[in-house]
């Protein structure tokens, strides 16, 4: 069985494999990349890194998009 | 705009060296779903939207998004801070945004407690000073207050938005004093952000001098919202001609419309 390391997702505990990148995430949860943001542990990960963006054990990921507001 | 005098034609106004014609910018929050969200914009005219920034649902990574029904590539996307009562967050807030739609032209609210939701000014100006170190073109709703209006013009903001009443009141415009003031002082762009309930009300803050207004709540809550975009449209352009017609002076007496000469004796 592959390995796994806990991370948080929009404050949600997740299990991912631990060879796991973002891009590999996103694509998990099946977002479309060109309409979210991501910030890992405070800081922005640019959309052209999301590929070469590992993930670490305790990653804490802020998924966001834009929604009405005023 | 068929009808209008050429000077309407070509009265357009500038934010941050982009240049836009209509002066109505509208929020995209509170409508009843998201096709409602589209129509009502459309109505309106704007070029300018306000958006929020907020974490995907993870549960259903499908779900239709702003963007299937205000296209970003037509209309000016205006990321807000609202929700954020400290000048870090709001600052986070608009870094996720400038990721998420590629642009740095942002609004800037830092709101206090309720039930008023009233600026925050300190927070707010210690948000824009961070916003503009990080290279961002900060739009600041802010208090009626000429002395902050100014600060946050002197500190560097594209634009000042102060508030006609609290937000979502519907209140029309309690100020227009001290609107009236910031305006004759500033060097940005004045809007009104926040108040706004009727047509009329669009009008008055476009009559003071205004080179624009910000309403969300005055459409989206209406009962029939596409009908009040549309209203609005008229109210800002009405407005806004007869601040540039400029009105006929006051007097507190009549003054006949007809010559008394030639009167039939």
């Amino acid at each position: 069985m592959e390995a796994t390391i806990p991370i948080s997702v929009n404050g949600e505990a997740r299990q991912v494999p631990a060879a796991a990148t973002l891009a590999d995430l996103l694509a998990q949860i099946g977002l479309d990349i060109r309409k979210v943001a991501v910030e890992r542990n405070l800081e922005i990960v640019p959309r052209s890194r999301y590929a070469e963006t590992p993930l670490a054990a305790g990653d804490r990921l802020e998924i966001v998009h834009f929604i009405g507001g005023g | 705009m068929d009808g209008l005098p050429i000077a309407a034609q070509d009265d357009s106004w500038e934010v941050a060296g982009r240049r836009f014609r209509s002066r109505l910018i509208v929020g995209t929050g509170r409508y009843k779903d998201l096709e409602e969200t589209g129509r009502a914009i459309e109505a309106s005219g704007a070029e300018i939207v306000t958006v929020a920034v907020r974490r995907v649902n993870l549960g259903d990574p499908k779900a239709p998004m702003l963007q299937d029904y205000v296209d970003p590539r037509r209309y000016t996307y205006l990321p807000n801070t609202a929700g954020c009562f400290t000048a870090e967050d709001a600052v986070r807030t608009l870094r996720l945004a400038r990721e998420a739609g590629g642009w740095n032209l942002v609004k800037l609210e830092v709101l206090g407690p309720p039930p008023f939701l009233y600026p925050d000014m300190r927070a707010t100006f210690e948000a824009l000073e961070a916003l503009l170190k990080d290279g961002f073109e900060v739009m600041v709703y802010c208090s009626d207050d000429p002395i902050a209006a100014k600060r946050l013009e002197e500190m560097g903001a594209v634009a000042v938005m102060p508030l006609g009443a609290p937000i979502g009141s519907g209140l029309g415009i309690q100020n227009p004093v001290m609107i009236r003031s910031i305006i004759e002082n500033a060097k940005v762009p004045v809007l009104v952000d926040a108040g706004v309930g009727t047509a009329s009300d669009a009008a008055i803050a476009m009559e003071l001098g205004c080179d624009a207004v910000l309403m969300n709540s005055a459409i989206a809550h209406a009962k029939d919202p596409v009908q009040m975009a549309r209203a609005m449209k008229a109210a800002v352009e009405a407005g806004r001609l007869s601040f540039l017609a400029g009105r006929m002076p006051r007097q507190y007496a009549a003054d006949p419309s007809s010559p008394l000469a030639g009167l039939i004796r």
